[in-house]
């Protein structure tokens, strides 16, 4: 019941954030000797109509690359992020769009994204998020959901991260954390308590700047498990994924 | 002859002449212009231009899309159900997407071995199929399509891969799922949604270990913000 209605909030979220003032629509004029509207944002898209150089255009909205515009007739149609580039504002200068790029990648801050690997013969799915400190050193938190045949359970950690070439299209980095691991041995087998323990464990990865704001990750993490039996356990994960930056 | 040099004569002298008062004029122009310069209210160049500052214009920009969805889900020995999710995509090129999805069924059926032996599988209290799974998608065949003479509508055919989780009969099973589906927009923000995904992950209900197929079919409305 209760996931039902948590769905049913994410699902109505967006229609109930607050009601803001509708700031006026960013007005352009087309530069180039005409202007391509396209019947939608995407390639593909056949052109319907075009906009003679000096008419003004309203910029209604923006789908990744593309541009919803409205001419001053009130024909609406999509332009690419490069011919938008090539129109003026109001004041002559040229149209400044924001699209990330391999120097935002190289300046970001924030940053978060999903993983899928292998944790010691189970299946781990983890999200994290980071934070940059400078360019070289990030902290992370992360939370694994992790299933195996004979057990399943989740595991958190926080890591101080470290790249040593922050510049590179494929950054390595290395990173050093603890956290906490809780495994719970399937109902089918012979009932056994769930533990919870203590873990620390040092990694090893790369990122790979792919585009806009998209990221590749894999990394090797190895677990040090601090149980309060006798011996402390140690798990290896292989983890691959893709990350957003901010 | 006489006359002619007198002539020649005459004629230098008048040139010269010319020529002195035209120095002499140039002359006192140019004493003259260093007043006018002192008397000068503004420069010609003012180096103290205010700086425009240029930022990227607000416009709205739409990447993600929320949807929420209804259909059926076939759980392997367990009849075909209705299930009721949610998505939340970002849109990271006008191909490429990631996705989110959160979805259950209601109780499940009951197994031919749990109807014709009349008696209950263990399932603890809980006998909904729950799963969540993060994908990567690719509008492959974006396009539009026409109903009637006057409407066309934009649409996409697009193919799925992720991985996820699902919980059942009080277990976690990591879960791979594969599909495809069909996007029309009835709006510039509204869209509908047909998809057919299949969830996979390895049981061991039956006694045996095995790999079940858990294929879906729902319909989804969804918004762009």
């Amino acid at each position: 019941m209760r996931t039902v209605v948590v769905m049913v909030m994410l699902v109505f979220l967006p229609f109930v954030t607050p009601a803001y003032a509708k700031t006026a629509h960013y007005e352009a004029v087309v530069a180039e000797p005409f202007l391509e509207l396209h019947t939608g944002p995407g390639r593909g898209f056949p052109v319907f109509h075009v906009v003679d150089r000096g008419q003004h255009i309203e910029v209604l909205k923006r789908r990744t690359d593309w541009f919803q515009v409205q001419t001053d007739r009130g024909v609406r149609g999509w332009v690419k992020l490069a011919e938008m580039r090539a129109t003026l504002d109001t004041a002559g200068s040229a149209t400044k769009i924001d699209d990330p790029d391999v120097d935002d990648y190289k300046a970001r801050r924030w940053e978060a994204g999903v993983g899928l690997g292998d944790l010691d013969g189970a299946s781990v799915i983890s999200v994290y998020t980071g934070y940059h400190l400078t360019r070289n050193l990030s902290v992370e938190a992360r939370v694994g959901d992790v299933s195996g045949d004979f057990s399943d359970g989740w595991l958190a950690t926080v890591d101080i991260v470290h790249q040593p070439f922050p510049a590179w299209r494929i950054s390595p980095f290395a990173m050093l954390g603890t956290g906490i691991i809780q495994i719970n041995p399937k109902a089918t087998l012979v009932s056994t308590e769930d533990r919870t323990d203590q873990v620390g464990h040092v990694g090893l990865g790369a990122r790979l700047y792919v585009t806009k704001r998209f990221m590749f990750r894999a990394e090797y993490s190895s677990y040090l498990t601090f149980t309060s039996r006798d011996d402390n356990e140690e798990l290896d994960e292989w983890k691959a994924g893709f990350t957003f930056f901010f | 002859m006489e006359s002619r040099i007198h002539l020649l004569l005459l004629r230098a002298a008048a040139l010269s002449l010319l020529l002195a008062a035209t120095a002499g004029c140039s002359l006192l122009g140019r004493s003259r212009e260093p007043a006018e310069d002192a008397n000068a209210s503004s420069p010609v160049i003012d180096p103290r231009i205010e700086r425009r500052e240029v930022s990227p214009p607000k416009i709205d920009s739409e990447d993600f899309e929320v949807t929420g969805y209804y259909g059926m889900l076939s759980v392997e020995d367990f009849g075909t159900n209705s299930v009721i999710g949610a998505r939340l995509a970002y849109h990271i090129t006008e191909g490429l997407f990631a996705e989110a999805t959160l979805a259950q069924t209601g109780d499940v059926d009951q197994t031919s071995a749990e109807i014709l032996g009349n008696y209950d599988l263990s399932f603890g209290s809980d006998r909904k199929y729950k799963y969540y799974d993060l994908s990567l998608g690719y509008n492959l065949l974006p396009g539009e399509v026409f109903i009637g003479r006057n409407h066309a509508f934009n649409s996409a055919f697009y193919v799925l891969a992720g991985a996820g989780n699902t919980t059942f009969h009080n277990e976690d099973m990591f879960t791979l799922s594969f599909g495809g589906g069909y996007r029309i927009l009835l709006t510039d923000a509204i869209g509908l949604h047909f998809d057919v995904r299949d969830h996979l992950f390895d049981d061991d209900i039956s006694g045996e270990d095995k790999t079940t197929h858990n294929i879906e079919f729902t319909l989804g409305l969804s918004w762009f913000f």
